[in-house]
């Protein structure tokens, strides 16, 4: 009976190890669940560094707190969440959250957890079984430049983790600007250690001596094309306006300096402050995450003569020796194009110097008429144009450009009629207003052009990569203008800068070649533009700035273009006073002034600055508003003339097609174009009916 | 009367040799199963694998020391040895310290001991001393109760300890006590007891009754239907049908610990991170070490701490997870080996004293060896006995050498006494 006992327990034991040892797979899978821990070694991302080797983001360790669900047991939650502090059912939250995802694999419980706290928490996490930290680095930004261009690192999501295998959950990835292009270069390659855990989640050393291992890779360093000097002082030009400033080496189409303002402190857009820091910036009505550089559409305004003085000669309707006469204006039977006052007749030099509006009326119209028809001309016009690189897109390693628009002639057709519209219905080409959209950008690189007599390099951003010279979009792409024609253009720039319109932004010792422009806003105050390349003879910087709702070009526009340009060739400032006028000016609408506190270092001392400066201000003002009552007047004049064009169009095509009223209300409406398009869209149907 | 020339002569070596290996394979699997990267010597005292290698070599002298007192002191001595033994079962309720809700150790000049440990010898002595007297009859009420008590006095002693399991061993005596003449129906009473409480706390109590009478219905169509039977099966349905209404009383009865741990292995709970952790990590373990196992000090269940009290009570989950189905075989095969050898040796022996000591012993072991790997392959609750000559401990690894080694001793003597 004993015997036949002893061999019944033996025979059902040994079935059963049997069955879990050799038949049931499980406990296998369980076993490795319990004691392998798959570790990432998250790579450093790489290091971006100024055109002159100086450190533009690095990065700085933190750590992530992460919890495989399952292996969490007899945890002290209290002690936990007063270390993290968060609340009890914040925890509860979080944990149900993270067994949603997976109960084995480990996620981030809390990220990013600064160096204090974790201190603290390596210390006790021996007691929070189930819980490790995993190094991670985040960006770091030793001066608050060029946000936009640098663009930020954000933490992937299902779609990103779907598309692409190398990603998962938790893991960052360049979500704009330079982060995002270059992306699979900074990112470096990730390693996994595969270690053994004990109950406790202590690592016990590698499985199977790290064969599983592999090892990762530091991203790559890329040096930009950037002057962080050049940069910073921009930025700093630019604080408290809204506007762009685009700086070019013509020779490379590096681009020395892009400033979209209002910025924002790249290092706000790092770490668990990122999301909610995000969501103030995107609600603030002055879009400091917009880059204005790449991505808002102006109508180019006077500098645009540039380019139709040049297609006119290369048309050869124009001559440096045509004259066109100005009466403070011309007027083509009823329609009337203003011009302020000036001597007359001017030859093509003194009409850049002047900026003449009669005078390039007069050339576009010779442009567009010397084809049979008007459709024809038109079309050779905006070849020419789209030559400059307008209408289009550079498609380097620019982030989120935009094309710009130059209208087709379709759109012409579409809008007017075929055959019904001529030179006269979109004489407004011809001063760079209209229907024509240019980013600060395209504005830059048609300096560029001129400085270079031709040609230009495909504008971008990165020099090298990893110390070798990254070559990929040094492309050369030629305009349709021959050199022989830019001497004359140039020659009038360096004239509105030496006796034009733009000649209090003079720089001693540098031959600067500009051309002012104020591109029509009908909701405030114009647009200030100016565009400028320097010196003369081989031209260093070919530069562009806006300034949105600040009037005409050479009020802010030219002396920040020439403090620019200053700063980059001589790396010193003559002209204190304008440098001192600029930084205390303040052109942010008042009631949106106190929302620019949101992203400024810190918002007491500012407002306490802004008190200051707003006590000067009033002091300036009323010294100001002498300038001021002089720019209005031209500004007043420049809108009536405008409006008068756009009344003298619609008389004239009155008189040539009395049934052409009643279609035109038909006409198609297109409100796809960004804001400044669109007003100028308006604007323009508004003149042309 | 012959006399022994030499220690040595007549005594088993089968026994011994099998008791040479286990106790040397249960101090490799803790050394393997609580290794330490900084103590890496199997001979560092300061581990418990330096500790068993201590015990081990004091239990080798105890051995030696058994085999050289003379074989008539056991049956001389048994009583004074039963009576000493109980009064330190005594003495530890009152003295010892409270360690994980068990009062079981008593501690003696740094030495912590386990009375309970050696009642099992102790019993199996008085009880082999009792039966063994020509005046004992086991047909005798007078002797069922005489030798009922002197295995439920320890019994109920341990139990005051809170150590239910080391309690529970003291009713595999039944086997002894069917194998000198208790009615075979009184071990099938106990089974049918034991199936019966399973089955209700299993299943709705309306089930079970009916079951209970259809089976009696059929005994009845069955059976010739004398007032005897009728009686007898009357009896019984009514000892059934009361062990069915109480089991769940009797259950609620239990610590929650125990409660816990019997509905988890019936499958009523699952609780892989509380009560059912140890169960658990233990088949994960052993269900982890495949056919051939993960190799000698490869095992990671164990050494990782993820499988608790891996040294002691779940010693096999080692021998599981490094050595695999192939060397949990060879344990179990050893295991068997060794109480059939007990068997053989307690069948040839002349003396009945002998006999029933060594009945005594086969089933304390066979006890042991069923409800500690059982409990590890999940087939029986976590009752906490530790694996004979395996598991650390040096008064488990004393006491069993102790029982052992008096087997050994007497049989050895048997060649010397006249009959």
């Amino acid at each position: 009976m004993f015997i036949s006992i002893c061999l019944l327990v033996g025979l059902v034991y040994i079935a059963r190890l049997f069955y879990i040892q050799v038949l049931d797979d499980s406990y296998k899978l369980s076993a490795n669940n319990n004691v392998l821990r798959y570790v990432t070694e998250f790579p450093a991302r790489g290091i971006i560094y100024d055109r002159k080797g100086r450190q533009m983001v690095t990065n700085e360790a933190a750590y992530d707190l992460m919890v495989v669900p399952r292996q969490v047991k007899d945890l002290d939650t209290l002690d936990l969440c007063n270390i993290l502090d968060i609340s009890k059912k914040e925890f509860i939250e979080r944990m149900l959250k993270v067994k949603g995802y997976s109960r084995y694999k480990p996620s981030i419980f809390e990220a990013q957890i600064d160096k204090e706290t974790y201190a603290v928490l390596q210390e006790k996490l021996y007691k929070f079984s189930g819980f490790f930290c995993q190094t991670r680095t985040l960006r770091k930004y030793k001066d608050r430049a060029a946000a936009h261009i640098l663009g930020y690192v954000g933490e992937v999501n299902e779609k990103m983790v779907k598309e692409s295998p190398y990603y998962k959950q938790g893991d960052y990835i360049g979500m704009s600007g330079m982060e995002k292009s270059y992306e699979e270069y900074l990112r470096g390659k990730k390693g996994v250690r595969v270690v053994m855990v004990d109950v406790h989640g202590r690592e016990k050393g590698n499985y199977m001596g790290g064969q599983f291992d592999t090892i990762g890779k530091a991203g790559a360093r890329l040096t930009s094309t950037l002057d962080l000097e050049l940069q910073k002082y921009g930025e700093k030009l630019m604080q408290n306006k809204i506007g762009s400033v685009v700086a070019i080496e013509p020779k490379t189409g590096e681009i020395l300096a892009l400033v979209s303002s209002p910025a924002y402190d790249p290092n706000k857009l790092v770490g668990r402050v990122r999301s909610k820091n995000y969501r103030l910036l995107a609600l603030n009505p002055l879009k400091p995450l917009f880059n204005r550089a790449l991505m808002a559409m102006y109508p180019p305004g006077s500098t645009f003569k540039i380019a139709n003085a040049l297609i006119g000669q290369q048309e050869k309707v124009t001559f440096a020796s045509t004259a066109y006469s100005c009466n403070k204006g011309i007027s083509y039977g009823s329609l009337h194009i203003g011009c302020h006052p000036h001597a007359s007749p001017l030859q093509l030099r003194q009409s850049i110097q002047y900026s003449c509006n009669a005078y390039y009326c007069q050339v576009f119209r010779s442009i567009i008429d010397s084809r049979k028809t008007t459709r024809e001309g038109y079309d050779m016009w905006r070849n020419h144009v789209m030559s400059f690189g307008f209408g289009k897109k550079f498609n380097t390693d620019l982030p989120n450009e935009l094309k710009g628009i130059v209208p087709t002639g379709d759109y012409y057709d579409k809008y007017h009629g075929k055959n019904r519209w001529k030179s006269l219905t979109v004489i407004s080409l011809s001063i760079g207003q209209g229907e024509l959209g240019a980013t600060p950008l395209q504005m830059a690189n048609m300096t560029a052009i001129v400085a270079n007599q031709g040609y230009y390099m495909s504008p971008h951003i990165v020099k090298a990569i990893d110390g070798k010279p990254f070559n990929k979009y040094k492309i050369r792409n030629e305009t349709n203008i021959d050199t022989a024609y830019f001497r004359d253009v140039i020659e009038g720039m360096q004239m509105v800068v030496d006796a034009g319109t733009a000649a209090r932004s003079k720089i001693p010792g540098v031959v600067m070649c500009g051309k002012t422009g104020t591109a029509q806003n009908p909701h405030g105050k114009d647009h200030s533009l100016f565009v400028a390349f320097a010196p003369k003879e081989n031209p260093q910087i070919a530069i562009a700035v806006m300034v949105e709702n600040a009037g005409f070009g050479a009020t802010y526009a030219a002396p920040i273009a020439s403090l620019m340009i200053e700063k980059y060739l001589k790396d010193s400032i003559t002209n204190k006073t304008a440098e001192e006028f600029l930084l205390k000016t303040n052109l942010l609408p008042d009631s949106l002034r106190a929302k620019m506190s949101v992203f400024q270092a810190d918002s007491i001392k500012i407002k306490k600055q802004e008190r200051l400066q707003d006590s000067l201000k009033r002091k300036e003002r009323e010294e100001q508003i002498k300038k001021q009552v002089i720019e209005e007047e031209r500004k007043k004049e420049e809108r009536k003339n405008a409006l008068k064009l756009s009344r003298a169009h619609k008389e004239a095509e009155k008189q040539e097609n009395a049934t052409l009223s009643k279609e035109q209300s038909k006409k198609p409406k297109k409100n796809n174009g960004p804001a400044p398009m669109k007003r100028q869209r308006k604007q323009a149907k508004q003149r042309d009916l | 009367m012959r006399t022994q020339r030499h220690i040595l002569e007549g005594i088993d070596p089968w026994l011994v040799g099998l008791y040479v290996v286990l106790v040397l394979l249960g101090w490799m699997n803790i050394y393997a199963a609580v290794y330490n990267e900084e103590h890496k010597s199997i001979f560092d005292i300061s581990q418990n694998y330096g500790k068993q290698m201590i015990w081990i070599l004091s239990s080798f002298f105890l051995a030696f020391m058994v085999m050289v007192i003379d074989g008539k002191f056991y049956a001389a001595f048994s009583y004074p040895i039963y009576i000493f033994i109980m009064l330190l079962l005594v003495a530890t309720i009152g003295l010892a310290r409270d360690i994980n809700g068990q009062k079981a150790w008593i501690e003696i000049g740094g030495f912590q001991i386990q009375a309970a440990e050696f009642a099992k010898f102790a019993a199996n002595l008085a009880l082999a001393k009792y039966l063994s007297q020509l005046n004992t009859k086991m047909e005798d009420f007078d002797t069922k109760v005489k030798a009922g008590l002197l295995v439920f006095l320890p019994f109920i002693l341990i139990l005051l300890q809170n150590d239910t399991g080391s309690a529970l061993v003291f009713t595999s005596f039944i086997f002894v006590l069917y194998r000198e003449g208790l009615s075979g129906n009184i071990l099938l009473f106990g089974a049918g007891v034991g199936v019966l409480a399973i089955l209700s706390l299993l299943f709705p109590k309306e089930y079970v009754l009916i079951a209970i009478g259809v089976i009696i219905g059929i005994f009845l169509l069955i059976i010739p239907k004398n007032w005897k039977n009728l009686l007898i099966i009357g009896g019984l349905a009514a000892v059934m049908v009361a062990m069915v209404m109480s089991v769940n009383i009797v259950f609620e009865k239990l610590q929650p610990h125990q409660k816990e741990r019997i509905e988890i292995l019936l499958g009523k709970r699952t609780d892989n991170k509380g009560a059912g952790y140890n169960v658990n990590q233990s088949k994960i373990a052993i269900g982890s070490g495949g056919l051939l196992g993960k190799g000698f000090l490869q095992g990671t269940q164990t050494k990782y701490d993820f499988v608790p009290e891996q040294s002691t009570d779940f010693i096999f989950c080692t021998v599981g997870e490094e050595w695999g189905f192939v060397g949990s075989v060879v344990v179990i095969v050893l295991f068997l080996f060794l109480f059939l050898r007990v068997i053989f040796v307690a069948e040839r022996q002349r003396s009945a004293f002998t006999r029933i000591y060594g009945y005594g012993v086969a089933s304390i072991l066979l006890f042991h060896f069923s409800i500690n790997i059982g409990m590890t392959i999940g087939l029986l609750p976590v009752i906490g006995i530790p694996l004979p000559f395996f598991s650390y401990g040096g008064s488990s690894l004393w006491s069993f050498t102790i029982l052992l080694f008096i087997l050994i001793k007497l049989d050895a003597y048997r060649l010397q006494i006249l009959r």
